[in-house]
């Protein structure tokens, strides 16, 4: 988010205003007293387009700010529900950039983009002036020293008056970028105010979760866990690869290929039952014992939309007994909190003793089909009775 | 013949000592892969045991290299440690480097890979099963048991999906499956073991499969149309894949409209190649084609 971002460049020495976060009207009334003058109120969710959909006001007075956060507080963007709101000072921009630096995926580097048209409406100007728009490669050796800071800014024809405001700028969202291990470092707009000040206005930070993961714990701090499905945030905790879709078919699978073919499988099923789709991605990995697998069906039987449940698991390095053993130990912990049909596929390594466990358990909401495709019509048939 | 992998390759596993390291240097060893040695640091000097055969632990892979031939490195070395293992094997110039480690910040495979440029070392990974010649060798951690040798060649982003395949159509068996991985970046791409194929003789007909997430199937398409003369069937996982979520792979994301499943199914069939709806039916695909082979 906007205030999270603009965290991050005040740490990396990048010329922003921060402005105050708050949760409620009254909170936004006393930030906009404390700031004085005129301000902007705006949403704060992870969302493009809040202008466009009402969720940036400017605010003459504390009173106007009051109401501005009373109508944006509780407003929904792109299907995201408004739960703050950033106060900062009105700081009207002369001129308006665009600057990002991001992962390059297609030349296996870094990239960076700069333009001094157009700023919030960069999209624009890509398709109607692409010249305006500069893409320089960035070696991911060498990084960006003072010279290829300086380059680029030339390259981007940055004012003469500004280019060594924008060289040190460049520098410093270079810093967030590697230091902070992001995968895109945006600011939109990137303001020239009065008196030639280069200011962050705006921007976006995508933090890299392998990065994070590995030696940023303090990255934690910025997931919004209200904003996080419930099912996903009961599945993160529970160490689990889930995603929730909206379908009526739950999905347990090993290995994220497999898991996303599942989901496709299901689609295609379900268009000969009822339009039925699948619920849920959840990739249970190599280690599918019991334990994982009654984790898995805990947090896909407590989604209320699902119907029925798709077990495929392809025993790689994983056996299918262990995986079988697996799914015995879990209705055994689930108990009667089991309660939708279960459809399981098995195939791989030792899937007839894997099946030959299921047989013989024989739950009565258990079903073993030996196909991917003939279990994924049975499950898609099951969640439209 | 096969791809970057034979009978007379010699292995090294760097991070033999760990958890997952010794677990599937057992299970190369179990498929007949020439294991020679491991390399760790702090161990040096050392040597373990893994079904049945005494392993060497080398402080480097230079020493490794010296000490047995080896030529190819599989690294199973925890994500923040990546970087610096392959920087040491792009180093000692082993001509294969497979890294199987996932979660390895993206930032360090951009130094890799910008590293790795006018180097002998080709890189496969990281994020990836690595790379299987059935009944000669086997680099990673695909269970050998799925299929023997036979004329078609398969590379995939996905594991288990390179396992489903290679069960679909163990009755034909195949050259050589190579996993190439699911990260953002990553060593050898489609095109790259595409090329390889296309110049083994013994390979008749090639599987690529692909996945959401940047446009390496949509370049791949493009070069198939301009070089590839051998029979291509495609799979693409992800259509029901939501915007802006990222599944289970790192580098499985659809961005905006970019890196549809559907882009990526259109642009493999403009360039002539079949596309599968489901494993299965990619199968049946290819198994029309080596009908009439």
């Amino acid at each position: 988010m906007e205030y999270q971002a603009k965290e991050l460049f005040a740490k990396h020495g990048v010329a922003t205003t921060l402005g105050v976060v708050v949760e409620t009207p009254e909170a936004a009334k006393a930030a906009a007293e404390e700031l004085g003058g005129v301000t902007v109120v705006k949403a704060q969710v992870k969302a493009g387009g809040r202008g466009k959909a009402g969720g940036v006001k400017l605010a003459k007075t504390a009173d106007e700010a009051f109401e501005h956060a009373s109508n944006i507080l509780g407003m929904e963007i792109k299907g995201l529900t408004v739960n703050r709101v950033l106060v900062t000072p009105a700081t009207p921009p002369v001129e308006e950039y665009y600057f990002s630096f991001l992962l390059d995926r297609a030349n296996r580097g870094h990239l960076c983009i700069a333009s001094v048209e157009g700023g919030v409406e960069i999209e624009e100007v890509a398709k109607t002036n692409p010249e305006a728009v500069r893409q320089i490669r960035i070696d991911a050796l060498e990084g960006v020293t003072p010279e290829k800071a300086a380059a680029i800014v030339d390259e981007a024809k940055f004012p003469a008056e500004l280019r060594d405001q924008a060289i040190e700028m460049v520098q410093k969202l270079w810093k967030v970028y590697t230091e902070e291990d992001a995968t895109l470092v945006e600011v939109n707009p990137l303001a020239r105010l009065e008196g030639d000040k280069l200011e962050a206005l705006d921007g976006k930070v995508s933090l890299d979760e392998n990065a994070s993961e590995v030696r940023h714990p303090d990255h934690e701090q910025f997931e919004i866990r209200e904003e996080a499905d419930p099912l996903e945030a009961k599945a993160k905790d529970l160490g689990l690869n889930y995603v929730k879709l909206d379908g009526e078919v739950g999905i347990i699978g090993n290995g994220a290929g497999l898991v996303m073919s599942t989901l496709d499988v299901v689609a295609y099923a379900g268009e000969k039952h009822g339009g039925v789709k699948p619920a849920n991605f959840l990739d249970i990995g190599g280690g599918a014992n019991a334990t994982v697998m009654a984790n898995g069906l805990d947090v896909i039987l407590n989604d209320e939309q699902v119907k029925s449940v798709f077990v495929n698991v392809f025993g790689g390095i994983t056996a299918c007994d262990e995986v079988a053993n697996g799914i015995k130990g879990a209705l055994e912990i689930l108990g009667d909190n089991a309660t939708k049909p279960l459809v399981v596929r098995l195939d791989g390594n030792n899937v007839e003793q894997g099946r030959a466990i299921l047989a013989e358990l024989a739950h009565p909401l258990v079903t073993v089909v030996d196909t991917m495709d003939g279990a994924a019509d049975k499950a898609a048939e099951l969640a439209n009775a | 013949m096969t791809i970057y992998l034979n009978k007379d390759s010699k292995i090294i596993v760097q991070g033999i000592t760990g958890g997952m390291g010794s677990k599937h240097t057992t299970l190369m060893l179990q498929a007949d892969a020439d294991i020679v040695g491991g390399v760790n640091a702090r161990k040096a000097g050392t040597t373990v045991e893994l079904n049945g055969k005494e392993l060497p632990v080398f402080g480097t892979v230079e020493e490794a290299m010296k000490e047995t031939g080896a030529n190819v490195s599989v690294a199973f070395v925890p994500p923040a440690f990546t970087k610096d293992a392959c920087i040491e094997a792009i180093d000692a110039e082993i001509p294969l480097l497979v890294v199987i480690t996932e979660g390895v910040p993206v930032q360090d495979t951009a130094e890799v890979f910008a590293y790795l440029q006018g180097k002998k070392t080709r890189m496969i990974g990281p994020n990836c099963p690595g790379i299987i010649s059935p009944e000669e060798s086997l680099a990673g951690i695909t269970p050998h048991t799925i299929a023997g040798k036979g004329p078609i060649g398969l590379v995939s982003k996905s594991g288990t999906l390179t396992y489903q395949m290679m069960y679909e159509l163990r009755d034909f068996g195949f050259t050589t499956a190579i996993g190439i991985g699911g990260d953002p970046i990553i060593g050898t791409t489609h095109i790259d073991a595409l090329e390889a194929f296309e110049a083994d003789p013994e390979t008749k007909a090639i599987v690529m499969i692909g996945e959401i997430g940047g446009d390496a199937e949509e370049r791949a398409a493009a070069y198939i149309k301009e070089h590839v003369t051998k029979p291509v069937v495609g799979y693409v996982a992800g259509f029901t894949a939501p915007e802006g979520k990222t599944m289970g792979h790192a580098g499985a994301i659809v961005s905006g409209s970019s890196g549809t499943a559907q882009a990526k199914k259109e642009a493999l069939e403009a360039a002539g190649v079949k596309v599968g709806k489901t494993p299965s039916e990619t199968a049946e695909l290819m198994r029309e084609i080596m009908k009439n082979l």
